[in-house]
């Protein structure tokens, strides 16, 4: 199996020019996972990058991406393949004279649908397999990608055994609302992505929204981080800082002020709640008689 | 390096990270991968390689410290006055310059937190396990008393407003805290030295925050372990909640059929099933709010809050020794207010007495409120069933158990000390199912394993 990286400074630098700033946790994970032949399963609070870590591997090594987002009650038929049963139809009314071909041919490649687990096993190129939000899937789904994982390897009954030309990148994410079992867990490598410290995050909205202003990029940074402290309901994440430096540009704001902040607040907090919390405890409330002083 | 590995991975084991032989071996190949040049790397991979869940991290952190830092300490460090080291300290800390600050943490410790004849001048002197001399990170900061500089730092930090003020408060507090962490990982590396590796490692490590008993929290744990729990209630309402995925099953869909056949020149391939209709249950929470129970009260509280918010019909019904509904003081949406617990008891009619008393409790709840049960309720017990030595009325339990769907009880004691004292846990447990739920993880397990769909 070809090596995605050769080192961990590689990663760094390849995750770097894709627009993924990786912190030192996230690019040596990435760097053992390609080293190992590992998938890597990756937790952490929503919108803090996992899905777009796999989109950067895929970009880094130019790869296909192949997604399969996960959801309750998706089965086999949805996650690895399925028969084309209305071809198949089609084709025994076409012959109806010649029984015996027919029933060979029904079930081969030209019937097969795949799916993205069994087409990321069959592609021959360089491929990133993301399996998006494992959490949401049912326990069943976690057995079948057992042997997926662990051997790249998927079996159908009518036509055997396919194992994988080129063993995919595998990236499944979570946003642990239910416990993986051990024995996935134990076949991958664990990566939980936090928060970034202030830094990284500087760093990060520097590249997605180069149009800001370096000081109030940096306030901004810090103001996130103040919230984060705070017993929120939801935090706001890294994708929640970003679109906030982008609405601080839409806006033309030079200076974070009371005034500011509080219009904007609902880009970073979504519940009612949580604002009413950062409007105390940021001493929000008297917005009108600041600006006046301002004035 | 092999036997220094699988050392640490055997001390990971004694705090309850499970990683077999098989993560073992990837550690190794990740070092050999990564080379032993940076340890920042190291940790990271190692971290990759040996956890496998959230929560780990801290005490693998701190034991990281131990096995592959321990060795690097450098010898000669400076002590300073106090005065220069508070005023550097505020420097450091408001400009958020790491090198500094861990310097300062190593000069702190070195000046301040010596005693039994370490540190102050004396430190070349061996010091040998039995002459009780060590590091302490207490004594540092109660001599430092960092906290108190917290309006300098915010002050050195600039910025004018009250915003700026507020969010900049919130920033020393942290780096405040960064800096205490740094000091106590400080002490433990020398008193490692002092004392050896692993004796250190088994004794001188804080618990992960999810290992810690509600029964005995503290104040500054209490707020992580809030973080943790309203997750986990989510989950429980999830359990709790008739699950969906099940639904599909028995009575073909018709009118679906048919329409999909149109697909395959009605053939009917596929055929539809219909799903069944699922109703929402109702919950009904039955809560010990009593003196014995405090830190566990406040869990509950969240976790009452964090299934109000779940479900669309949960009452509430606190007790200590008679029974009334709290349903009204939560509100949808809010994290209750810290201090709830207290002033239920002041305003509502859950204590005649102040002593728990489970039968009359129980007795209270199903003269006035056995209605609140019906046969789609779940019905959630929380508490250590210390009665007093009064009588448990197994009657009124089992009559509320008959009533309900299900009825679960959450027990806050170790299961071993349920047959022991005034707890009639064992006697109830008769009844009901009842899950021993001592700490976050623990009541992860309950949530996730023991309580069926």
């Amino acid at each position: 199996m070809s090596k995605f990286f050769a080192s961990v400074d590689e990663v760094t630098a390849r995750l770097s020019a894709a627009g993924y700033l990786p912190s030192t946790d996230i690019a040596t994970a990435v760097f053992l996972a390609g080293h190992l032949g590992k998938p890597l399963l990756i937790e952490g609070p929503a919108g803090v990058g996992k899905t777009e870590l796999a989109k950067a591997v895929a970009a880094a090594t130019s790869s296909e991406l192949v997604r399969l987002q996960c959801y309750e009650g998706i089965d086999e038929a949805r996650a690895l393949y399925e028969w084309n049963h209305a071809k198949q139809l089609l084709r025994i009314t076409a012959e109806r004279e010649n029984w015996d071909s027919t029933r060979d041919h029904v079930f081969t490649e030209e019937f097969l649908l795949e799916r993205p687990l069994l087409a990321a096993i069959r592609n021959p190129h360089s491929t990133v397999l993301l399996i998006d939000e494992l959490d949401k899937a049912d326990v069943e789904l976690e057995g079948l990608l057992l042997e997926v994982l662990g051997d790249f390897q998927v079996s159908i009954p009518e036509l055997g055994t396919i194992t994988a030309v080129r063993k995919p990148f595998v990236i499944l994410t979570s946003n642990a609302n239910r416990d993986l079992s051990d024995a996935l867990k134990r076949r991958c490598l664990y990566l939980h992505i936090d928060y970034p410290t202030a830094e990284l995050e500087r760093a990060i909205v520097r590249l997605k929204v180069p149009e800001l202003d370096e000081v109030v990029a940096a306030s901004a940074v810090e103001m996130v981080g103040a919230l984060r402290q705070l017993s929120l309901r939801k935090s706001p994440s890294i994708a929640e800082t970003v679109d906030w430096a982008r609405t601080l540009v839409t806006l033309g704001a030079r200076n974070l002020t009371t005034g500011v902040v509080r219009s904007t607040l609902g880009v970073l907090l979504k519940y009612q709640s949580d604002h009413r919390v950062a409007i105390e405890r940021l001493a929000l409330l008297d917005a009108d008689t600041v600006d006046k002083d301002a004035r | 390096m092999t036997d220094r590995l699988v050392d640490f991975v055997g001390i990971l084991r004694e705090h309850g990270i499970n990683a077999g032989p098989s993560e073992t071996v990837d550690a190794a190949e990740a070092i050999i991968a990564l080379g032993l040049s940076d340890p920042n790397r190291i940790r990271s991979g190692l971290a990759a390689t040996l956890l496998r869940r959230n929560g780990q991290r801290s005490v693998f952190d701190q034991l990281f410290d131990l096995y592959f830092l321990g060795s690097e300490l450098p010898q000669q460090i400076p002590e300073i006055p106090l005065d220069q080291l508070r005023d550097r300290l505020v420097d450091a800390l408001a400009q958020g310059d790491p090198a500094a600050v861990t310097e300062l943490a190593r000069q702190a410790l070195t000046t301040l937190g010596g005693y039994g004849g370490v540190g102050s001048g004396q430190s070349d002197r061996p010091v040998t396990t039995a002459s009780g001399a060590g590091w302490s990170s207490y004594l540092t900061m109660k001599n430092l008393r960092p906290e108190d500089l917290q309006d300098r730092i915010v002050e050195s930090m600039g910025g004018s407003g009250q915003l700026d003020t507020a969010v900049h408060t919130i920033e020393a507090q942290r780096r405040l805290t960064d800096f205490r962490t740094q000091v106590q990982t400080e002490a433990r590396l020398r008193s490692a030295e002092l004392r050896g590796t692993d004796y250190i490692a088994r004794r001188g490590i804080e618990s992960a925050t999810d290992q810690i008993d509600f029964l005995g929290a503290r104040e500054q744990d209490l707020a992580e372990m809030r973080r943790l729990v309203s997750p986990l209630a989510r989950k429980l309402a999830t359990r709790l909640a008739a699950r969906r995925k099940k639904a599909v099953r028995g009575q073909i869909d018709m009118r679906r059929t048919l329409r999909r056949s149109m697909a395959t020149g009605g053939v009917p391939v596929d055929p539809v099933l219909r799903a069944r209709k699922h109703g929402r249950p109702d919950l009904v929470v039955l809560a010990d709010l009593s003196g014995s129970v405090t830190g566990f009260a406040e869990f509950t509280l969240q976790l009452v809050q964090a299934l109000q918010d779940q479900f669309s019909r949960v009452r509430s019904f606190g007790f200590v020794d008679t029974c009334d509904e709290i349903t009204g003081f939560f509100t949808p949406g809010e994290p209750p207010e810290p201090g709830l617990s207290t002033r239920i008891l002041r305003e509502s009619r859950v204590a005649r007495f102040g002593s728990s008393n489970y039968g009359d409790a129980l007795q209270g709840f199903t003269d006035n409120y056995l209605d609140a049960l019906g046969p789609r309720t779940s019905l959630l017990i929380l508490g250590d069933a210390r009665t007093n030595r009064t009588d448990p009325n197994l009657d009124a339990l089992q009559q509320m158990c008959d009533r309900a769907k299900h009825t679960y009880w959450l027990n806050p004691e170790p299961a071993r000390s349920w047959p022991t004292g005034d707890s009639a846990a064992h006697r109830y447990a008769e009844h009901v199912t009842m899950h021993e739920c001592r700490n976050v993880k623990q009541l992860a397990e309950v949530v996730s394993r023991l309580l069926p769909s």
